[in-house]
């Protein structure tokens, strides 16, 4: 049984293991294991006495069935998932829902992959994790139609079922570049769609491996949502913004900003503001956790915060400029310009009205001033 | 000659040639709280926008310099959000302010055009003193209609800028009060749009501002009834005649009312 390639997929899908089980399998040590997840409970933001909890919870819970859907996406959160530092959990998850179903990554193809998606479906109903990456396009059924149906019914149908929902990044948060005016594929992400399953919301084009690891973690070893957001985020991510724990925070209180990307100030390493980074409106953990295992972030590596992980991001002006474009009024009209001319031309109205005053109402000032004169005599 | 009673009688409205002087009433139209508030709204107003200003576009000052030596930009952040608190308190104790104790010029119906007698005097103003189609003196003693819709549509500028501006503090902030505008950002989608209407928003305090302060000039240039010097000291001057008139035609107005 060992040695059939297959005998350990058939075997793992019937028996429902759990996490830690499924690593021995694949040949973690304890240790490894322990490690794990000592690092997940860091990630997530827990205490090291919780650290028992967790190793606890991955020994004895089985894992839930889990479904990884693609939709209106670039994969870029699969790919990022796959390239956490600690890949245990994208090993074990993406190696066992190649079972499930993931497009991306599954063995089986065309009417087995359907096949094996359906029994998932209905073997487990109520109690799988559904994945979603991608937005969906509603502007027509036909845009990212998968076996003849279309995407719009595919999650619902998969939805119906779920015991909770992972948004993954930011088509499936809230639409990303796709749904940027005018949005021509009508690009909605999970949460305008799907209204009565607990949704999390995980942002960010692509929202950082570690991250995405984290709430898995969470979703197994407490069986629990995270907490989230008002927005809908695991707070234990999003609830900092970029710009409060960015190391370059120092040089924006003391009004030390890059002027031009290629200046002095860009050398030494001031604030990027000026040249339109979004960290002060976008909430992610990218100056804390970095990215591939904490090498680096955008802008340790001299170039602004995009807010990629914000709503909206795409529409919200250019992405080296702060201040967008003011709607209906064409390219390179932003708040300031308009304001400037809007003041302008209150003062130049006020001009006009000072001279009109002066000959329309003379008589009447006239008068005053004869008034005036007559009561001193 | 003294002037006195027989003198409002042979005057109108208009000025006669043969009058002397017409003799001014004095009126205390805008009491202490209120002129309180006027000049603390000036002062948090300008720090706001001049503060806000440079949050939006920072200028490069000392820039030889490493972050540990400065502190500036900080500063002018407390500073804004200082002002915002004080901002906002203020504009809190105008709205309680409009409704209990305040007199009849200062109450809150003077903002809202609710009846069709502000709709009119509005469209009046607009012909005199905008258009200037008409040639006459207007006769409201505190706020004209237009001036006091104006400023309910400030208020309400005043409010967004409240909202979104708490409600970008609010992650920054331990305290309650702007945990209570938290609703705000999910509401219109993120910080990135909300912090383009707070800073688009501030463009029409500056236009209002340099409206205002031409009118009140012009009224009191044109009028010469105190309207500068009445958010100082409070008073109004206006025609013994005028105000009686008014006084009378108020009066027909209840009574006819009354039937």
């Amino acid at each position: 049984m060992e040695n059939h390639p297959f005998g350990i997929l058939e075997d793992l899908n019937t028996k429902k293991l759990t996490v830690y089980e499924e690593m021995k399998e694949r040949g973690y040590s304890r240790r490894d294991f322990m490690k794990f997840c000592s690092t997940m409970a860091a990630f997530i933001g827990l205490s090291s006495s919780v650290v028992g909890q967790v190793a606890n919870a991955l020994e004895t819970k089985r894992r839930p069935p889990v479904l990884w859907m693609h939709f209106q996406e670039c994969t870029c959160c699969s790919e990022s998932f796959i390239r956490t530092s600690h890949p245990i959990v994208a090993d074990i998850l993406l190696d066992k829902i190649s079972l499930d179903y993931t497009e991306t990554l599954q063995a089986a193809s065309g009417h087995q992959a359907e096949k094996s998606l359906h029994d998932t479906m209905e073997e487990s109903y109520g109690e799988y994790i559904l994945m979603v990456e991608g937005s969906i396009p509603l502007a027509n059924p036909g845009y990212c139609m998968i076996g003849g149906i279309s995407s719009l019914e595919i999650l619902k149908e998969a939805a119906a079922g779920a015991k909770a929902i992972i948004a993954w990044g930011s088509c499936a948060s809230n639409g990303c570049v796709q749904s940027a005016r005018p949005n021509p594929t009508k690009a909605t992400p999970i949460h305008k769609i799907i209204k009565n399953k607990p949704i999390i919301k995980v942002p960010g084009c692509p929202p950082i491996g570690e991250v995405m690891a984290g709430v898995v973690v969470h979703l197994l070893a407490f069986d629990e949502i995270p907490e989230l957001d008002n927005q809908g985020r695991p707070k234990a991510f999003y609830s900092r913004r970029v710009h409060d724990t960015c190391y370059r925070r120092p040089n924006y209180d003391a009004g030390l900003f890059v002027e031009s990307w290629d200046d002095t100030n860009a050398k030494k390493g001031y604030c990027l503001y000026k040249l339109g980074c979004k960290g002060p409106v976008t909430y992610n953990a990218c100056a804390v956790t970095k990215w591939n295992g904490g090498t680096s972030f955008p802008i340790q590596s001299g170039h602004g915060c995009i807010g990629c992980s914000e709503n909206n991001f795409w529409d919200n002006g250019p992405l080296y400029k702060h201040l967008a474009e003011f709607p209906g009024f064409g390219i390179e009209s932003n708040a300031d310009k308009i304001g400037v001319f809007a003041a302008g031309a209150a003062a130049a109205g006020i001009a006009a009205h000072t001279i009109a005053t002066n000959i329309r109402k003379r008589k009447l000032i006239d008068s005053n001033i004869e008034e005036g004169r007559k009561g001193m005599e | 000659m003294k002037p006195g009673k027989e003198f409002t009688e042979m005057t109108s409205r208009s000025v006669s040639s043969n009058m002397l002087y017409r003799p001014m009433r004095r009126i205390y139209v805008f009491q202490v709280p209120t002129r309180i508030f006027h000049w603390i709204n000036v002062v948090s107003l300008m720090s706001l926008i001049v503060t806000g200003y440079i949050i939006g576009n920072p200028p490069a000052l000392l820039q030889e310099s490493e972050a540990s030596q400065n502190y500036w930009f900080g500063i002018n952040r407390f500073i804004h959000f200082g002002s915002a608190w004080i901002f906002t308190v203020n504009w809190i104790f105008r709205v309680f302010w409009a409704f209990i104790g305040a007199n009849k010029w200062e109450n809150w119906r003077n903002f809202l055009p609710l009846s069709k007698k502000q709709w009119k005097e509005a469209w009046e103003i607009i012909k005199l003193d905008v258009l200037m189609i008409k040639n006459d003196t207007h006769l409201s003693i505190g706020h004209n209609a237009l001036a006091g819709f104006s400023y309910f549509i400030i208020f309400i500028v005043s409010l967004v800028m409240v909202f979104t501006g708490f409600a970008l503090y609010a992650p920054m902030s331990e305290s309650w009060f702007p945990q209570l505008f938290n609703w705000v950002i999910p509401l219109l989608g993120g910080d990135m749009f909300v912090r383009f209407i707070h800073h688009a928003s501030m463009w029409i305090f500056i236009v209002f501002t340099i409206i205002h302060v031409h009118l009140v000039m012009y009224h009191d240039y044109v009028e010469g009834r105190g309207e500068l010097s009445s958010i100082i000291g409070g008073w109004k001057f206006i025609e013994e005649d005028i105000l009686e008139n008014k006084n009378k035609s108020e009066e027909q107005n209840t009574e006819n009312e009354d039937k």
